[in-house]
């Protein structure tokens, strides 16, 4: 199973789906509308392809880019032949939710829980969306790259002297 | 999905007489002797059996993400170290291969070999443990304390690498910071001659013990189907039949250069998880005499002058290593944009890191893919409708590390 062959298998499948794609480091890595990507992994899970494993699922912030601020990172994987993909959706900041995968994976319960923990990124149809990591009434979501991990208050200390 | 609710639960007695006697709440942990570090289990009991099982984790997270948002990639390894203490040098070794992999560094060979040596030490140490305490958890102490011993002699040889014994910082990125010493040398031949026979030793106290076949046959089994389904690797995985083995299937540090198999049970009970983890001890011996006999003679680093220190002599003398040793320190080394994910065969399963760069000194974003924090979420499913000491035995055996599990 080659990049190229999985990659036309889901342009092919979901021709209106499909964003961008890209091999960086030779893993496919592709980009897709956030309302298809649950027919898509289902897709990939039950078709002859048998990407069946869900390896990975986390978020990721972009402040910088308003119109694609929030993404949701799935790494997917076939055993049988060790084919590895990487899906990506991008959402803005306040219509961050997706489609949960809980119904097609157990294991997605938790995954999905530690991303909403960490960015507030909702998982619709998700049995039990609280954070998991985190206390429950923490109320912010400190991945997201407006919380610096150093008190942003101090004045004491100017970092852009060190090169940061 | 199987709704697992207590409400549901309880719908599945036809009438309240099924219930032996008043139902119960239990609080397994979060500090308790059982729970192998900190994390809780709140337990419905009918008696002695399990109903309906929660858990709750988070206790110690030390938010390693966030903190690596603001690190240099070599300051990332003190990290790695404190995730699954008990394998510490396979994170270490892991996290390193992933920055090699963005930077495009090939390591010499005896970088590979030594790190397979040391990855293979450190599976035996986590298996030794796991095992051993899954005797413990069944009563039968005198197999831990006896592996405990072998152990510290894995750890004396991390002592000989890098100084440390358990949150080993020993890898750097293009390879290690010295070589093995003459003292490891020493180490590592007596270990391979006499650890097997004090193996087999545990081997025969346990493996087919009739108390502790009791105890485990059958315990917190799980089907190689739901297994997949929440995303099972290593050892708990191959107990439920599935052979799937990262070293093998996407071999690194030219694991595809050695002779070893890959152990699989077939009930993925905790009886299977405990032999899966015995055999595999064994292979991982016959891996390390194969890399240690042939060892590569050569450097034990890459030359990536832009990631690894000099020698502190000439930073002293020459202009260049004081530039080179300056740019690392303070992290203004440049690193390629992209996004790489690298995964290890960890003690306990598959070790994921996915790293997106965008050029700065830290990583823009790091995510480790834990395999605690994975089989974690899939207990309450095999201890449901189990008694207790079932219950203890199965974590035991799914071999659970709170510091993998929180990151």
């Amino acid at each position: 199973m080659t990049n190229e062959f999985v990659l036309e298998a889901i342009t092919r499948e979901f021709p209106e789906s499909v964003i961008s794609s890209s091999e960086p480091y030779g893993m496919l890595t592709v980009e897709v509308k956030k309302e298809d990507l649950k027919k898509i992994i289902h897709y990939l899970k039950d078709s002859s392809l048998e990407i069946n494993f869900l390896t990975d699922i986390c978020g990721i912030h972009y402040p910088e880019f308003p119109d694609r601020e929030i993404g949701v990172v799935y790494h997917l994987h076939n055993m049988m032949t060790n084919f590895r993909i990487r899906l990506k959706i991008f959402m803005t900041r306040d219509d961050v939710e997706v489609d949960s995968l809980t119904e097609l994976y157990a294991g997605a319960n938790w995954m999905e829980r530690e991303t909403f923990d960490f960015f507030g990124i909702k998982f619709k149809g998700h049995p039990d969306l609280r954070p998991i990591l985190n206390m429950e009434d923490l109320g912010y979501h400190p991945m997201l790259k407006e919380y610096r991990l150093e008190d942003g208050t101090r004045t004491d200390k100017n970092d852009s002297m060190f090169g940061r | 999905m199987k709704d697992n609710s207590l409400s549901n639960i309880l719908n599945q007695y036809e009438s309240k007489e099924q219930i032996d006697g008043q139902l119960y709440t239990l609080n397994l942990g979060p500090t308790h002797p059982a729970t192998h570090g900190i994390f809780q289990n709140v337990l419905t009991m009918d008696g002695e059996r399990i109903l309906h099982a929660e858990q709750t984790v988070g206790y110690i997270h030390r938010a390693f993400e966030k903190i690596s948002e603001r690190r240099n990639y070599a300051q990332i390894t003190t990290l790695t170290d404190r995730m699954n203490y008990c394998s510490a040098p396979i994170n270490n070794l892991g996290w390193h291969m992933t920055v090699e992999k963005l930077i495009g560094v090939e390591v010499p060979k005896r970088v590979d070999y030594m790190r397979v040596i040391l990855m293979e030490l450190a599976r035996i140490g986590d298996h030794l443990i796991c095992n051993g305490v899954t005797g413990m958890d069944s009563g039968a102490i005198t197999g831990l304390t006896y592996m405990f011993v072998e152990r510290e002699r894995i750890y004396d040889m991390y002592e000989q690498i890098c100084g440390a014994r358990m949150t080993t910082n020993m890898g750097r990125i293009g390879g290690f910071e010295r070589d093995f010493t003459p003292k490891f040398h020493e180490l590592i031949k007596d270990f391979l001659k006499t650890f097997p026979p004090r193996f087999q030793e545990f081997c025969n106290l346990l493996e087919r013990n009739r108390i502790f076949m009791d105890r485990t046959i059958g315990a917190g089994s799980i089907s190689a189907e739901r297994a997949l389904s929440y995303g099972f690797t290593g050892p708990n995985l191959r107990a439920a039949g599935v052979d799937y083995d990262v070293r093998v299937a996407q071999p690194y540090s030219s694991y595809q250069d050695f002779d070893f198999i890959i152990p699989v049970g077939t009930s993925g009970d905790t009886y299977d998880r405990f032999m899966v983890r015995q055999q595999e001890i064994w292979e991982s011996i016959k891996i390390i005499k194969q890399a240690y006999e042939n060892l590569p003679e050569g450097p034990f680093h890459a030359d990536v002058p832009d990631f690894y220190l000099p020698e502190k002599a000439d930073v002293y003398q020459k202009m260049e290593a004081l530039i080179y040793h300056f740019k690392i320190v303070m992290g203004e080394t440049d690193v390629p944009k992209g996004e790489v994910y690298h995964a290890v065969e960890g003690g306990n399963g598959e070790l994921g890191f996915y790293l997106v760069s965008d050029g700065g000194r830290s990583p823009y974003r790091l995510h480790f893919r834990r395999p605690c924090f994975i089989y974690y979420q899939a207990y309450p499913e095999m201890i449901t409708g189990s008694v207790i000491s079932d219950a203890i035995v199965t974590m035991c055996s799914m071999n659970i590390i709170a510091g993998e599990l929180d990151a």
